[in-house]
C-alpha cells in the first residue's frame, strides 16, 4: 500500500491526520485536535490508575474519531470483537482489500515501544497498513519516528488487553470520502464546544473548575510521614500531562497550533493573538512539572502549597483565555 | 516554548527515541520538532517505574521468606495490580489475594494456573518460581 508516515505528537490526533491525508483530504494534526473540540481538562479522583486519580487534558478516548464525522461529513465505521479470532479474521481481509485500519491497542503490549514507557494503558491508538510475508503487521504509530512491524501475536495481546477501556479488538475505518469542510461554519462551532467545556461544565471536576479542584487536593497532601505518596500523586499529575504524547504543556501547544491555523483560514487575527497567549499558558504548565519533578527529586523541599498556588494562578489565566475565546468565535 | 527551547537534554526512558512536540518557529507559528527528552519527564516516569520495581522486589524478597506466592512477584513484575489482574483474568479480587498464600498457590490447578499464566503473558513453568 502507499502509505505515507509522519510523526505526531498524540496518537489519537495523529491517527486521523494520516487517515485523512491517505482518503484525500490533507488535515494537520493540530487542525483533527481543535476541530473534534478534544481540548479539555478533568480531574477524576474516582477512576484510579494503580490508586492514583486520573487527570486528563484532553477528552476520553475516541473524541477525536467521533468528533471529526460530523464537521467533514465522515462517516466512521468502529467494529469490536466478542472472538479474538474473529477480530484478527477481520484485520487481515481488511487489510487484504487495501484497506488503512486505526486500531486501539494497550501500550504494555507492543514490543517496538521503549521499555519504560510500557505501562497498562488501552486506549492507545495505531493504523495497521499491512502484513509482512511473516505474519508480521505494518504499522504506523504516530508517536513512534518511523513505521515499525508488529509480530501477530503481541499484535492480538495489544488488541484484546482487558481492564479500564478495554479495546475488545476495536478497529476502525472511514466510509466515503471526508469532504473539505465550510471553514467558517465548523471552526466558531468547534471552539464554542471548547469553550462550553472549558468554563460551562455542570461537574466542578471538569473544565477550569477541576483545575482548581486538582489545587484543592494538591493542598492537601501531607509533606511529612506521608511525604512519599503525596510524591506520587504530584507525580501522576505531571506524568498525564506530558507523557502520553501531549507536545508538552498538556496539549495547550497543539491547540494553539490550530488556532493559529483557524486564524489564517478565517482571516481573524484576534484568534492568533489568542494562539500567542495560549502558548504562554502552556509554558506555565511546564513550569509547573519543573517544579514539580524538583520536589519528587528532593532538589526543593516538598510543598505541595506552593504547587498549588501555581495551578490556581494557570487556572486563573485559563478562566480569562477562554472567555476571550469565546467572544473572539 | 520557542523550538530552540524544546528540551534535547535526553530521557532514558524513550530508550533512544524521539518525540514530537509543537514549538514556536522564527516566523511565529508553531510547528513540529523533534525532542530527544526532558529531565522532567524522565523523572516522572522513572518514579512511575521505580515504584514497580520496589514493588516486585519486595514481593521476591516475601517469596524466599515463604511469606507469600510467586504469583503477587509476577503481578507485579508485569506492572499489574490487584484490580488490573482481576480484570485480565477474570478471577475475583479475594480469590487472588487467598492465591498469594504459599500453601494455596501450590495447591492451584493447571487450569487456574494457565488462566493467570495467560493474563499476564508468561509460561505456568514461569509463574511457578519467582525468578
Amino acid at each position: 500500500m502507499d502509505f505515507q508516515h509522519s510523526q505526531a505528537s498524540h496518537c489519537e490526533s495523529g491517527v486521523m491526520s494520516a487517515m485523512l491525508r491517505h482518503h484525500g483530504l490533507p488535515l494537520s494534526e493540530p487542525m483533527t485536535f481543535g476541530l473534534s473540540s478534544a481540548l479539555s481538562f478533568a480531574y477524576l479522583p474516582i477512576i484510579k490508575i494503580n490508586g492514583l486519580p486520573l487527570v486528563a487534558y484532553r477528552m476520553p478516548p475516541k473524541a477525536i474519531i467521533k468528533g471529526l464525522q460530523k464537521p467533514l461529513g465522515l462517516k466512521m465505521r468502529f467494529e469490536t470483537f466478542g472472538s479474538q479470532a474473529a477480530g484478527i479474521a477481520r484485520l487481515n481481509e481488511l487489510l487484504d482489500q487495501g484497506k488503512l485500519v486505526g486500531l486501539q491497542t494497550s501500550v504494555f503490549w507492543l514490543p517496538y515501544l521503549p521499555e519504560d514507557l510500557r505501562f497498562h494503558f488501552n486506549a492507545h491508538n495505531v493504523l495497521a497498513f499491512g502484513r509482512e510475508a511473516s505474519g508480521d503487521y505494518l504499522l504506523s504509530d504516530p508517536v513512534a519516528e518511523t513505521t515499525v512491524s508488529c509480530p501477530a501475536a503481541d499484535l492480538q495481546r495489544a488488541r484484546f488487553a482487558k481492564g479500564a477501556l478495554a479495546p475488545k479488538g476495536l478497529l476502525y475505518y472511514p466510509l466515503g470520502t471526508p469532504q473539505t469542510p465550510d471553514w467558517h461554519k465548523v471552526l466558531p462551532a468547534a471552539i464554542q464546544k471548547t469553550t462550553r467545556i472549558m468554563l460551562d461544565a455542570p461537574l466542578p471536576i471538569i473544565g477550569v473548575r477541576g483545575i482548581r479542584w486538582l489545587a484543592r487536593a494538591i493542598e492537601k497532601l501531607d509533606a511529612g510521614s506521608g511525604a512519599a505518596h503525596s510524591k506520587m500523586f504530584i507525580g501522576q499529575v505531571v506524568r498525564m500531562q506530558e507523557e502520553i504524547g501531549t507536545g508538552g504543556g498538556g496539549f495547550r501547544f497543539i491547540y494553539a497550533s490550530f488556532l493559529q491555523e483557524a486564524a489564517d483560514l478565517l482571516n481573524r487575527p484576534a484568534l492568533g493573538e489568542l494562539a500567542e497567549q495560549l502558548i504562554d499558558i502552556g509554558d506555565e504548565w511546564r513550569e509547573f512539572a519543573l517544579a514539580t519533578a524538583r520536589m519528587i527529586r528532593d532538589r526543593d523541599p516538598l510543598q505541595p502549597p506552593k504547587l498549588a498556588a501555581k495551578l490556581r494562578a494557570v487556572a486563573d489565566r485559563e478562566h480569562c483565555f477562554f472567555r476571550d475565546l469565546r467572544r473572539a468565535a | 516554548m520557542l523550538d530552540s527551547e524544546v528540551p534535547q537534554e535526553g530521557n532514558s526512558t524513550l530508550g533512544g527515541h524521539r518525540k514530537a512536540m509543537y514549538a514556536r518557529g522564527s516566523d511565529g507559528k508553531l510547528h513540529i520538532v523533534q525532542s530527544a527528552g526532558w529531565e522532567v519527564e524522565e523523572i516522572v516516569t522513572k518514579q512511575a517505574v521505580d515504584d514497580l520495581l520496589r514493588l516486585t522486589e519486595d514481593a521476591r524478597q516475601r517469596v524466599l521468606a515463604g511469606q507469600t506466592s510467586p504469583l503477587e512477584y509476577h503481578m507485579y513484575r508485569v506492572r499489574m495490580d490487584v484490580p488490573l489482574l482481576a480484570q485480565a483474568s477474570g478471577i475475583w479480587q479475594w480469590r487472588i489475594r487467598r492465591h498469594f498464600r504459599p500453601p494455596i498457590f501450590t495447591g492451584l490447578s493447571t487450569s487456574l494456573l494457565t488462566t493467570y499464566a495467560d493474563a499476564m503473558g508468561i509460561s505456568v513453568e514461569q509463574l511457578k518460581k519467582a525468578d
